[in-house]
């Protein structure tokens, strides 16, 4: 490499890279480039959602049925103990309070794994960003999108208690699919934002759990909220009902179970329902972008 | 062929890159709770002592790369040779400084992405996914894929999951998924080359093959010999500092004389 007279030579490493058209080796797109980006490893996203879903129970010798299983067994213990022990039912009559339970915990649950699965989606993924290209937000989207196949499992198994309890399908369980819909939208962006903060602070995985739970007693899984806090001042149940989780938890509901009627729902829950998936799905994908050339460095 | 050559264009550009990891849970001393939390009572004045520890592992690298040019990597262990190459390829954020590159630069390897609970099919489709594949492309070239990576000849053992493979197994068809893709800017790993004698002669083959349709290929590895037939130019890495940069046989030679061999 016998340096050579050439005008290259007297420009500087930006300059010349100006020259030649080079660009920043892993420069954060645009916002739009980056949507298309996205948009362009869908395959992708969804390839690995259902590989991590398979992956989870590939040795158990029962296999794919605990998909099943364990949503099956969440909700006997939860009835175990809040229905039958602790008698949290409170107003809530025999024949809905056990599909009230069940769509509680699976609904909630469905947010809380997408969190805990979103604060490790980078930090306990950084072998694969460090060794392959493509946007960072195919991670948290894809394990967002795996406790969605997680909670149709679920589904087949509320079907079957909501029926068992006299409630039989009708047109109101049309309903599901848009307040499912705006629950994923709401989660991912959860889980965007999870996992921005959980690369920075791997240490929230420790931390998370407590918060969750937290929020679930807090959400009425397991007890009506309206009648929990008869006697306490009225903007605490508002608060409480208002709050994201309760207000997919009881659309669910009322889409699926007959006793459960509107009376239930705070007022303009649908609008609630939208403006909360809105608000965590388009704040939650812009904060993940903004520190997307900084995933790497854990 | 020096001087006729006019026309060098830089595909590479390295501008004063220092790269530094942060690693946690390895501050000094003893690991226990009490030591934990006296760090943290002990407020934020010394990164060190709060069990966060700073490894400067490139430290002001300067080159360019041209078109056409097969640059080979050497150092002894820890020097930051597969640093630098993931700082090229965008993969890990610089410190300071700016790595500039005509296109995507692709690091061959796709092992992060694999799941040793899914069987070689899944991965394969999994692996040319991840890498950017479209599903026609992975379509296209699974057959070949997996003829390439002889896991089916002593039996059907693409339908097995990959935790089941032979070390060696395992090796092949993550180097047959990783080979599949064309790039612009190649970067091998020399960790790559394994499997027995005969696999490692038809991956040889497949790494020319795509040095080839490449522009600018860089290869890491500690076999000499291996980067006297492939690269035409070496970087040379001590400690995270570039140490010499020239003519492979310059380069070897100091670096021979040096490790003493």
């Amino acid at each position: 490499m016998t340096a050579r007279p050439s005008a290259d030579d007297a420009l500087s490493p930006s300059q010349l890279a100006a020259k030649y058209g080079l660009s920043v080796s892993g420069a954060r797109p645009g916002l739009i480039d980056y949507m298309r980006q996205l948009w362009g490893r869908r395959h992708f996203i969804l390839a690995f959602s259902q590989a991590k879903l398979t992956a989870q129970y590939s040795k158990a010798k029962l296999g794919q049925l605990w998909q099943v299983v364990t949503p099956l067994l969440n909700a006997l213990v939860y009835y175990l103990i809040f229905g039958l022990m602790l008698g949290t039912k409170k107003g809530i009559p025999d024949d809905v309070f056990v599909p009230f339970l069940v769509t509680g915990v699976f609904v909630f649950t469905f947010t809380q794994s997408s969190v805990m699965a979103g604060v490790r989606a980078i930090s306990g993924n950084l072998g694969l960003v460090r060794a392959l290209h493509f946007p960072r937000a195919s991670l948290p989207i894809s394990f967002a999108l795996q406790q969605l196949q997680q909670l149709l499992f679920s589904m087949v198994v509320l079907v079957l208690i909501v029926v068992g309890f006299g409630s039989y399908p009708s047109l109101s369980w049309l309903l599901v699919i848009p307040a499912l819909a705006l629950q994923f939208v709401f989660n991912t962006g959860l889980a965007l934002i999870m996992a921005r903060m959980g690369s920075k602070t791997p240490d929230l995985a420790q931390l998370m759990p407590f918060v969750m739970r937290t929020w679930m007693y807090a959400s009425g899984v397991m007890f009506s909220i309206p009648i929990m806090l008869k006697d306490k001042p009225s903007w605490i149940a508002d608060v409480l009902q208002y709050n994201p989780a309760a207000v997919y938890m009881d659309l669910i509901r009322f889409a699926m179970i007959d006793g459960y009627s509107s009376s239930n729902l705070p007022e303009h829950v649908w609008a609630l329902a939208v403006g909360w998936a809105l608000l965590l799905g388009v704040f939650g994908f812009v904060y993940f972008w903004k520190a997307e050339e900084r995933y790497g460095r854990g | 062929m020096a001087d006729n050559n006019t026309e060098r264009v830089p595909t590479v550009i390295a501008d004063d890159v220092h790269i530094v990891y942060r690693v946690h849970g390895a501050g000094g001393g003893r690991g226990s709770a009490t030591a934990a939390l006296s760090r943290i009572l002990r407020g934020k004045k010394d990164k060190q002592q709060r069990g966060v520890r700073e490894v400067h592992a490139v430290r002001g690298v300067s080159f360019t790369a041209y078109r056409g040019e097969a640059i080979g990597l050497i150092g002894t262990n820890g020097s930051g040779k597969s640093t630098l190459l993931r700082a090229i390829a965008g993969l890990l954020p610089t410190e300071r400084g700016h790595v500039y590159t005509e296109g995507q630069p692709s690091l061959l390897g796709v092992n992060a992405a694999l799941m040793g609970d899914l069987t070689g099919e899944r991965n394969v489709i999994l692996g040319g996914l991840a890498m950017g594949m479209s599903r026609e492309q992975i379509r296209d070239r699974y057959q070949s894929i997996v003829d390439f990576s002889g896991i089916n000849e002593k039996g059907d053992f693409i339908t097995l999951p990959m935790r089941t493979y032979s070390s060696g197994m395992g090796a092949r068809l993550r180097f047959s998924i990783a080979a599949a893709k064309n790039h612009d800017v190649l970067m091998i790993d020399e960790a790559l080359a394994t499997g027995d004698r005969k696999f490692q002669i038809r991956s040889e083959r497949r790494i020319r093959e795509l040095r080839k349709e490449a522009g600018t290929v860089f290869l890491v590895s500690h076999r000499n010999k291996s980067i006297r037939d492939t690269c035409d130019r070496v970087l040379w890495l001590e400690k995270g500092e570039l140490l010499m940069d020239g003519p492979t046989e310059e380069v070897l030679k100091e670096y021979e004389k040096e490790t003493g061999k």
